[in-house]
């Protein structure tokens, strides 16, 4: 472990402009050459207490960190959970990333890079947790044997240990190089919830400082000496190929050095400058092969997912009783259809990656999701030995799913291979980020609703037509050739359970992919899981003569959490007294990525199409919260993403290619259109697994504003966006 | 050569004028705070100032900034002490991921030298920033708070 700081090319850190967006630094090589001397006052190299935990002799308190921080505030999360248990003092903590090639090379020690799924914390506050209690004990034990007293005689609190019977005290920095020579405690002891100090409270972000000086070092920020940089353009449609380019109607061009192939569908520009690159290869004569998805169009997959909702064949995902035999036997069947279109991630940093390729060692810097995957992608590309390769861990620019797919390292790497010595930056135009996407799958459902003679609902079948994520990112994970994750917030018991009880239910899945790649986008299925079932439900309330919420609460008795969260907003936002005139409300619920949460939504509508979303009430019950103060930004958040979604945008699809190229035709929230949200965080503890954050909250907030919109105009709207119908934002 | 004033120092960059001022900034002077969005005026991720007004760096060309006062996210303090947009955005704890921040710090500060107590009316026509984390209701409060503070 002395030799961290080598292994992360501790001399290439002093190359890059800008300061360490985290503390330590170590691991990515982002300290500005003018932070040398604050450096040097700490040695170069601390040993570790343990993989988790580096003291400094200042005592600086370095926590590491597995997953990326991407604005989800999970950096600072994961290091009140270590720092709960090193009973260290907060105001000294600092953190840095290990790369992912050092976690292979000690056994994966660090455990999941991968940062999506909302599991960066829940799927990791034990082992982390337990990081930071053994580095306490070692700490304890270190002084205990330095003052020949027994360990249990000593206690830590706030990097202090002390030693009760005589009363001296010792700090964590004092101990921190004896501490590391002791082996790393197995047997730990976690504390009870109700003693934590450190989590559970809304303590500030660590991270925040230099993203408001322009200090922040994103990827697309990277500057190495002798760096050149990389304009792509790839073919626009998927599956097509590289034909044949002509270089040599740029290569006279100011700055331009390289054209390039990169694997078999795209040309590169390299130049001095990204610009000059970008320039040229606007220049560029390129003929693409564009293969067989030449011709596809939006109106073509549609007809397959059209096709698919009356399908003979279907994955059924979630079911019990028989709702077929009982919806052929209700007094009254209802049925509608729903529509939810392609949409690109489009996070403000557009892809990029940095590669420094020699046949001894290839170096990456990416910001991205999942640093072992960008490791196992660099590796395959260069065709080198896994010891002879890293990848430098940089925060991304927003990610929300679409970093953890890893086009662009294998891009940057295929680059640099044909330039060995030369570091090369690969930057992505905004334009070749819109169309090359990892899409939110299109998906479209059909819902039938069964009463009998007394107005119960006794059947519910809500088939899915549509693209499976997992078919084509991870087929070994399909079950039996089925896709579980298409059911998201509709599944069988677990961290994405139906939250209702119907007597005969059915829900399943006709796959209809097509050849956009689908990716996971913040809060994947379940945002347009949300959308069809609890418009649906709403539909079927009315349809039963009652009202949405009394009707939620029929269905929803078996499920106390679900109810639990639906009961927080229906009383927040006052349901049961009058809205202000003009205010029309909606609610929605749903379980997802293993949280509970729940809207209610009020809005007003000016001339039958301007929507104005004034307010959103948000409860999420995700067993424990880490951080309350972040977890209310993550939800305020997710509503932007999420009714920009509902409101203007969808990626189409004409000859073979995605239509939209620019925040022009994809538009993005404006704080304008922002609702007052009022977060209610509400962790009901207990055993069951914890919850996710980032994506939960996101499904609620569009099936909210839609049951509103219909009470405001009688106007039951069912495919997306709303600019489709005329409908905007005030 | 084409001479620029940037944070107050003088620069003679060797660019064609019709190299958008953002990538003379950012590849050229090396001040990288200043972020590339979108490329068309869309996203407000590269907003500088120039001549003291807000304007998207991405879609004016570098000639049209010879002689002129241009002001980054780099600049925007004078000296050690933040900005007070900057310090209501640290205090409020505005960033997310923090890609689009720079730009909506230096619309903010534009915006309240125009209207230093800015209503919500004013804040809603006059910053028109992209951002994908959806920071707009800590931006509001951060807006009001920095409004509120002594410059």
């Amino acid at each position: 472990m002395n030799d961290m700081n080598d292994l992360v090319g501790m001399n290439r850190r002093r190359f890059v402009l800008g300061s360490a967006g985290v503390g330590g630094g170590l691991a990515l090589g982002l300290q500005l050459p003018l932070a040398a001397p604050a450096q040097a006052a700490t040695p170069a190299v601390v040993p570790e207490v343990n993989a988790w935990v580096v003291i400094r002799p200042d005592d600086t308190v370095v926590i590491r960190i597995a997953r990326t921080e991407m604005g989800q505030g999970t950096l600072t999360g994961l290091a009140q959970l270590v720092a709960e248990e090193l009973q260290c003092d907060w105001s000294k903590v600092t953190t840095e990333y290990p790369t992912p090639g050092e976690n292979v090379r000690r056994k994966r020690i660090w455990r999941d890079f991968s940062t999506g799924g909302s599991r960066g914390i829940r799927a990791s506050h034990e082992y982390v947790r337990e990081g930071g209690a053994a580095a306490r004990m070692m700490l304890v034990k270190a002084a205990a044997d330095r003052w020949n007293v027994p360990a249990a005689e000593c206690s830590a609190a706030n990097s202090i240990i002390t030693h009760g019977p005589s009363g001296r005290k010792i700090s964590y920095g004092k101990v921190a190089l004896d501490a590391s020579k002791l082996e790393v405690p197995k047997d730990v002891k976690l504390k009870d919830p109700k003693d934590w100090t450190i989590v559970g409270k809304p303590l500030r972000r660590l991270d925040t400082r230099p993203k408001v000086i322009g200090a922040q070092v994103y990827g697309a920020d990277l500057r190495l000496p002798g760096m050149l940089n990389a304009a792509i353009r790839d073919c626009p449609v998927q599956g097509g190929t590289v034909r044949s380019f002509d270089a040599s109607v740029v290569l006279g061009m100011k700055g331009v050095r390289h054209v390039l192939q990169v694997g078999r569908s795209a040309v590169v520009v390299v130049a001095d400058t990204w610009w000059q690159a970008k320039t040229a290869l606007a220049a560029l004569p390129v003929d693409f092969d564009e293969g067989p998805n030449a011709k596809v169009s939006s109106q073509d997959i549609e007809q397959r997912l059209v096709e698919g909702l009356t399908a003979a064949e279907a994955f059924v995902g979630n079911s019990n009783g028989d709702a077929k035999a009982a919806l052929g036997g209700a007094a009254r069947t209802v049925e509608a259809t729903y529509a939810y279109p392609f949409l690109n991630h489009a996070p403000m940093e557009p892809m990029n990656a940095t590669a420094l390729y020699t046949p001894e060692k290839l170096e990456v810097w990416a910001p991205t999701q999942n640093g072992e995957a960008s490791f196992a992608a660099a590796v395959e590309a260069s065709g080198l030995p896994a010891d002879k390769v890293d990848v430098y861990k940089i925060n991304p620019g927003g990610g929300f799913g679409r970093r953890g797919f890893q086009d662009y390292v294998v891009q940057a790497v295929l680059i640099a291979k044909q330039l060995p010595g030369v570091p090369v930056k690969l930057l992505w135009s905004r334009e070749e980020d819109m169309t090359h996407g990892r899409y939110h799958p299109i998906m479209q459902a059909k819902l039938v609703g069964g009463f009998d003679a007394q107005n119960n609902l006794t059947a519910l079948h809500l088939r899915l037509s549509g693209q499976s994520i997992l078919a084509d990112v991870f087929p070994a994970n399909l079950v039996n050739g089925m896709d579980p994750l298409t059911f998201q917030g509709l599944a069988q018991p677990g961290e994405h359970g139906f939250g209702y009880t119907v007597p005969n239910l059915l829900i399943d899945h006709a796959m209809r992919n097509s050849h956009v790649k689908p990716g996971f986008w913040r809060g994947v299925n379940a945002n347009q899981n949300a959308i069809f079932l609890e418009c649906f439900i709403d539909e079927l309330a009315e349809a039963a003569g009652k009202d949405a919420i009394e009707f939620r609460r029929m269905l929803t008795a078996n499920h106390p959490r679900n109810r639990g969260v639906l009961e927080a907003v229906v009383e927040r936002v006052g349901w049961n007294k009058p809205a202000a005139p003009g205010i029309f409300r909606g609610v929605a619920q749903m379980k997802a990525f293993g949280s509970f949460v729940a809207a209610a939504a009020e809005i007003s509508v000016e001339g039958g199409n301007k929507v104005k979303v004034h307010r959103i009430v948000a409860a999420t019950d995700p067993g424990y919260a880490v951080n309350p103060a972040q977890i209310e930004r993550q939800i305020a958040g997710s509503f932007v993403y999420g009714l920009s979604a509902l409101f203007t945008e969808e990626c189409t699809v004409k000859d073979g290619r995605i239509e939209q190229q620019n925040f022009d035709t994809f538009p993005s929230m404006h704080i304008r259109h922002m609702p007052k949200v009022e977060s209610i965080v509400m962790p009901t503890g207990g055993t069951e697994p914890w919850g996710g954050i980032g994506e939960p909250t996101i499904c609620v907030a569009a099936p909210a504003v839609l049951n509103a919109f219909y009470r405001a105009t009688g106007k039951r709207i069912r495919s997306f966006p709303l600019k489709k119908h005329g409908i905007t934002f005030a | 050569m084409i001479g620029l004033t940037i944070n107050g120092k003088s620069h003679k960059v060797d660019a064609d004028p019709t190299t958008p001022l953002l990538w003379v900034l950012r590849e050229q002077a090396g001040l990288t705070g200043t972020k590339y969005g979108c490329g068309i005026a869309q996203c407000g991720a590269c907003t500088v100032h120039l001549d003291g007004a807000a304007v998207r760096s991405c879609s004016i060309p570098v000639a049209a900034a010879a002689g002129r006062r241009v002001t980054t996210i780099e600049g925007l303090a004078s000296g050690p002490k933040l900005h007070k947009v900057q310090q209501a955005w640290l205090d409020n704890e505005v960033p997310q991921c923090g890609y689009c921040q720079s730009g909506m710090i230096m619309a903010v500060a534009a915006l309240l030298k125009d209207k230093p107590k800015p209503t919500d009316a004013d804040i809603d026509a006059g910053i028109t920033n992209i951002c994908r984390c959806g920071t707009f209701q800590q931006v509001r409060q951060a807006i009001h708070a920095a409004a509120a503070a002594r410059a």
